[in-house]
């Protein structure tokens, strides 16, 4: 190994979802305690339930050299790629190590699936075949979004996209880690959206886990998830000494070898991610100020993390879910969660939990439910999904 | 960045399993063009294998083979999944419920659907809680896979299984989407030559484009330009050929993996 993988620093980040574009309109929300849910008015479900949509989406498409590329997914990342100067970063880091040298690891968990599902509805009534318009490799394919971005930024270094349900983004933290440390590239763009579709809606009332009203995470009356859409992105680059930089600390990922779509009852796998994730930060359970809870809502899947999590950290370290705020947004939820993280560090703060009444009188771990001022100098975010994928990331400062 | 190859797996038209293909990859037997056989799941219990996705069938036979000569316990090893497509029959059902007045969706065929699902199977078959990824990169999602794979080898120090595959899509996808037959490859990588060991590889991602390995048999050649997860032929047939060799992989439109084989 030529280098320990960690620390690198997130030089740069965007971030939007159903709270706004940017990191200011965040930090706003999540000090305020503001949840960006609503009644679901994205599609006609004959069900109930609330979302977490971006406005203005529909009305944006990409145009130019990107036209190919047009569909929800791609248009919601240049929305996060056009927040926070995120642009200006990157050419920046282009004009120090060439752009043959920056590396793009996103995820993603159904890529432009939405352009698919209306292509399935446009099929030819005589020939069964899909219209002429749509575009495979562009929109439907898992690495569309990493085409889009890599050409958006104009960037020529390695390159894929991690789909690993709603851990996509957070794992790929970790391959940035690896890919800046074996020398592979100098910087890397990580993150990248998921937005919503029928297939994620309609998916989850079959799995009988969406909630009818806003999620509320870890609370007693729990009835399961809120879908969001989001995008987000970080670039990762060596920290520079002294600057006060906030740092990816240490990433940690397990699979939990039990079931497709429940987690381990007590939580395993995602124990096994939480400690492997201190171990390569070389820090110890006190050491963390706050966890971001991955806390979707559903009945099981905030049961086993409580457990895991009280059994690993005790009862007093501060933790909660911003699923509240922005909805679950799925494969964009790790790197929504980690700039909350970084924003939580930055800015001195500890989100609350909107729409959690009183939590689950079973659970142990010490939930926060209002937002608060704190000095917070390491976090943890937790990412779980289908599969038993489990990732966690510990952000601090240097 | 070096590794060493531990183990192979194989499943592809007229390829069953590594061993029996090496003649044909050589060029030392003729290549009979045939439908893929999966080869039933020593993995997956009874009624998981009926009920199993080809895609899930396919990455577990072949991920499988890669670990039997090896000695190496897959509960302990970290694994990389890499597919162009995921379970396109899947999504296509999916789709097809979406298009219709119902749209009453499968729960078990919506978890299915995940890019990650063969990775999922695997670690519950082999009680793996090692880190699992499951990736893409289009028509170049052998090569991603190779490069992650490589990097985690070198930078965790540690075995790691490359589990790469792709399935066609029915209709109407297939017609946008050709992937002519299902296809699946496996190397059990690791950062040291244990007594196992077949061969080491030199792994280089090189800027720009070069002209990559081709297969001379036309019908092999046929399969690797058609199916993203045979972009791994040459490779194989490199191993095959138990010799020093030189392969060159496409990795997106302007980079190419350059790999250095040497038989141990």
């Amino acid at each position: 190994m030529r280098f320990a993988p960690y620390p690198l620093a997130m030089r740069a980040m965007s971030v939007v979802t159903c709270l706004g574009d940017g990191q200011a309109a965040h930090v706003a929300a999540l000090q305020e305690g503001r949840s960006g849910l609503a009644p679901c008015g994205f599609d006609t479900l004959p069900f109930p339930a609330y979302v977490g949509e971006v406005p203005g989406l529909d009305n944006d498409p990409l145009r130019g050299e990107l036209a190919g590329f047009d569909c929800r997914n791609n248009r919601l990342a240049m929305r996060a790629l056009d927040t926070d100067d995120f642009v200006s970063a990157v050419a920046s880091a282009k004009d120090r190590y060439g752009a043959a040298r920056i590396g793009v690891f996103l995820g993603t968990s159904t890529s432009g699936l939405l352009q698919t599902e209306t292509a399935y509805r446009e099929r030819d009534r005589a020939t069964g075949l899909l219209p002429p318009s749509f575009d495979y490799a562009r929109t439907h394919n898992t690495y569309a979004l990493g085409a889009f971005v890599r050409q958006a930024l104009g960037l020529a270094g390695p390159a894929f996209v991690v789909s690993t349900a709603c851990a996509a983004t957070s794992k790929v933290f970790g391959n940035a880690a690896r890919m800046i440390a074996a020398g592979m590239c100098d910087a890397a763009i990580v993150g990248g959206a998921d937005t919503l579709c029928a297939t994620t809606l309609f998916g989850f009332q079959a799995l009988g886990v969406m909630a009818e009203g806003p999620c509320r995470p870890f609370d007693t009356e729990r009835s399961g998830i809120s879908i969001g859409e989001a995008a987000g992105f970080v670039l990762l680059e060596w920290p520079r000494p002294g600057e006060g930089e906030i740092l990816l600390l240490g990433v940690g990922e397990s699979a939990d070898a039990y079931h497709m779509s429940s987690p381990h009852p007590e939580g395993a796998g995602a124990r096994l991610a939480m400690e492997r994730a201190l171990h390569a930060a070389g820090l110890r359970a006190a050491d963390i100020d706050y966890i971001n809870l991955h806390g979707t809502a559903t009945l099981v899947g905030d049961a086993a993390e409580d457990c895991a999590v009280s059994g690993l950290f005790g009862t007093a370290q501060k933790c909660n879910s911003t699923k509240g705020y922005t909805g679950h947004t799925l494969g964009a939820s790790g790197v929504v969660e980690a700039v909350f993280s970084a924003l939580a560090i930055q800015n001195g703060f500890l989100p609350g939990s909107p729409h959690t009444q009183s939590v689950d009188p079973a659970f142990r771990s010490r939930y926060v439910l209002a937002p608060q001022a704190a000095q917070v100098n390491r976090v943890m975010s937790n990412s779980f999904g289908f599969g038993g994928v489990n990732c966690s990331l510990v952000l601090g400062r240097a | 960045m070096r590794v060493f190859v531990e183990g192979i797996g194989l499943c592809g038209p007229g390829l069953a399993g590594w061993e029996a293909s090496r003649k044909v990859l050589t060029g030392a037997a003729d290549y009979i063009s045939a439908p893929t056989i999966v080869p039933p799941s020593t993995l997956l219990p009874a009624n998981e294998r009926r009920r199993a996705a080809q895609i899930v069938k396919i990455a577990l036979a072949v991920g499988a083979e890669a670990f039997a000569a090896s000695g190496r316990p897959a509960a302990e090893t970290a694994s990389v999944f890499s597919s162009s497509g995921g379970d396109g029959d899947t999504i296509h059902d999916i789709l097809t419920v979406l298009a219709s007045p119902e749209r009453a969706l499968s729960p078990t065929k919506f978890h299915n659907s995940v890019h990650n699902a063969a990775s999922g199977y695997w670690s519950i078959a082999t009680g793996a809680q090692a880190a699992s990824t499951s990736l893409c990169g289009h028509d170049d999602s052998f090569a991603a896979g190779l490069l992650e794979a490589a990097v985690q080898v070198v930078t965790e120090n540690q075995a790691v299984a490359l589990i790469a595959y792709d399935v066609p899509y029915p209709a109407p996808l297939n017609e946008i989407r050709p992937i002519t037959a299902p296809f699946g490859v496996a190397f059990l990588l690791a950062p040291e030559p244990r007594t196992s060991a077949l061969a080491s590889i030199e792994i280089l991602l090189r800027p720009g484009p070069m002209a990559p390995s081709v297969m001379t048999d036309p019908a092999l050649e046929a399969l690797r330009t058609n199916i993203p997860a045979a972009r791994a032929l040459p490779v194989l047939a490199a191993l095959a050929a138990w010799g020093e060799a030189e392969v060159v992989i496409d990795y997106l439109d302007d980079m190419s993996l350059v790999l250095r084989i040497n038989p141990l």
